[in-house]
């Protein structure tokens, strides 16, 4: 609670977040990126052939 | 005092149909449900499922305001009847909608709940891709997605609906739920590559949420047009005396079951505390949709967001400011409306994941979708030193939202799960057992036989006799186990059971 509360009362002045920085604040970000690392490597493997006629023939009716 | 938020989620998938020169999306979504059913009611995908059968249109009125006028000009949505539409044994609705295949849930009594039906939902989904697959020429796939947009301005709902006082005045929803509505996306957005209201890839690389593009109004009654952040269509499915049902339009199809909790949960809550009149400030946006946008096109979460009373707020500020409120509900009145235990992990998992958008968002790339959706295509871009319109990173954004097991996305990058997968596979057959969702599940599969139709307030049956016979089912809490299960259970016939409850 404590720590949150700490946090919270600089959220104004804190800097912008840069989104893409590499992690590595936390064991978690750590792990995060090793993971996403792997992902990418084997990635290809799944991915649509043809991004362009893939991407381009994804037409839906618009619905609610 | 604040009534149970019984709740479920309504999603409209997006279909895809190759090996053909014309795609129709609606006979799409039509072989793909009806190969589902068939295989269903051979004994095959889900053995031990009764009978099927059509929905029953006689309560449906979607064109009821809540504001009790109907603006003029306003466009009431259609009911389609003649598609394909169907009452599975647990509960749910599965049907043909706006040329989508679409799967309403069973009525839930909590956020966990909805989100164990939400996933089975998804399977279902799956079950039905290879059963229409089987059955489709060789060269033909059906594909499912469960997003809601097309990347071309085209987009598809995934909504939620919450049972709340009807004493509750409408206007107090509206004011109060707002700020709820246009901030939560920085938790359940499930993040899109570019932007389809008119901004560059420049301008708009990716943001937070798939539907803020295509919201117009604030507070109206249509749903496929002009889309309004408050839907204002009133049609209870329930005693409309005691009860209304926030149809909320607003949200992203998520795949990561800890964001659909925290989007269920945190609403449900926050309307709860809505109900008891205790959301004192009032955050009143200067400009609604601008903020709506200005939260989904913002990933540091930072942007001043403009307030009617010329200062600004913040998403992280407006969210921590009902995350403190429904501590202290919390305290004082209890969370039993949500289901005490469910609503503390609710608190807890608002909490966590409010200090890690604060401090670290891209930590939560195991949690919430837009970020690891974000995490994944920068990944990539980077590594292939991509730009941001290239058309892989689209391909990867719409592949996020593949539900083949083989092509998923989504299922690669890690996400923590909270359902486990024996209560996920049953509820694909079992209805829950706490909502008159187990009356309509239990009814259909002992006595399918003997049912006509079904909707979300009645059964009606045949039992032989020369009238059919309607029972009501106006009250979402009664039906549960509890109240029938040892009647369901010691009947042989529904002439019997229908005997027993005095129907």
């Amino acid at each position: 609670m404590t720590e949150r509360e700490q946090i919270r009362k600089t959220p104004t002045e804190a800097p912008a977040i840069e989104v893409d920085e590499t992690p590595g604040v936390s064991d978690q970000a750590e792990k995060l990126k090793a993971e996403l690392d792997d992902l990418l490597d084997e990635i290809d493997e799944v991915l649509e052939t043809n991004a362009e006629e893939f991407v381009r023939s994804f037409v839906q009716k618009g619905g609610q | 005092m604040s009534i149970t938020k019984v709740c479920g989620i309504e999603t409209e998938y997006g279909i895809v149909m190759r090996g053909v020169e014309d795609q129709n999306p609606i006979a799409a979504s039509s072989i793909l449900i009806s190969a589902y059913l068939d295989e269903v009611a051979a004994g095959g995908a889900n053995s031990g499922d009764g009978p099927l059968l059509g929905w029953d249109f006689e309560d449906e009125q979607p064109d009821r305001d809540a504001r009790g006028f109907t603006p003029h000009g306003s466009q009431a949505p259609d009911i389609e009847m003649h598609l394909v539409n169907a009452v599975l044994t647990n509960g749910a609705r599965y049907y043909v909608d706006h040329a989508h295949p679409e799967l309403a849930t069973p009525e839930c009594s909590n956020a966990r709940s909805v989100v164990v039906f939400d996933r089975a939902a998804e399977r279902i989904l799956q079950l039905s891709m290879d059963a229409a697959n089987r059955i489709l020429p060789p060269g033909q796939e059906i594909v499912i997605y469960k997003n809601n947009s097309d990347g071309k301005g085209n987009s598809y709902g995934c909504h939620e609906n919450y049972m709340m006082d009807r004493e509750t005045p409408f206007g107090r929803i509206v004011s109060d739920v707002t700020p709820h509505f246009i901030t939560r996306q920085i938790f359940c957005g499930a993040g899109k590559v570019g932007c389809e209201a008119g901004l560059s890839s420049d301008e708009v690389p990716f943001q937070i949420s798939q539907r803020a593009d295509f919201f117009e109004e604030e507070v109206g009654l249509e749903t496929t047009l002009k889309r309004p952040i408050i839907n204002t269509r009133d049609e209870p499915h329930a005693d409309p005396q005691k009860y209304r049902r926030l149809h909320v339009i607003i949200g992203d199809a998520n795949m990561s079951e800890i964001a659909t909790f925290l989007k269920v949960g945190s609403t449900a809550i926050v309307l709860a505390m809505i109900e008891d009149d205790f959301l004192p400030r009032k955050f009143t946006f200067a400009k609604p949709i601008r903020a709506l946008r200005s939260v989904s096109y913002d990933l540091t979460l930072r942007q001043p967001l403009a307030l009617s009373d010329g200062t600004t707020t913040t998403a992280l500020a407006v969210q921590w400011e009902l995350f403190e409120r429904a501590a202290a509900f919390a305290n004082k009145s209890g969370l039993a409306c949500v289901g005490e235990e469910v609503g503390r992990d609710i608190l807890a998992k608002w909490e966590e994941v409010l200090t890690g958008l604060e401090s670290d968002p891209m930590a939560l790339a195991d949690q919430i979708d837009w970020v690891a959706k974000y995490r994944l295509i920068e990944g990539y871009r980077d590594r292939h030193g991509l730009d941001w319109s290239n058309a892989r990173l689209n391909a990867l954004d719409l592949q996020y939202h593949d539900l083949r097991a083989d092509r998923s996305l989504s299922r690669r990058v890690g996400l923590q799960t909270i359902c486990n997968e024996s209560e996920i596979e049953s509820a694909m057959s079992d209805p829950p057992l706490d909502t008159r969702a187990y009356f309509r599940g239990m009814c259909l599969k002992k006595f399918g036989d003997e049912i006509v139709s079904a909707n979300w307030d009645s059964l009606v049956f045949d039992t032989g006799e020369k009238r059919l016979r309607r029972v009501p089912m106006l009250e979402p809490l009664r039906g549960t186990a509890a109240h029938v299960g040892s009647v369901l259970e010691s009947s042989s016939s529904a002439a019997e059971l229908l005997e027993s409850l005095g129907a």
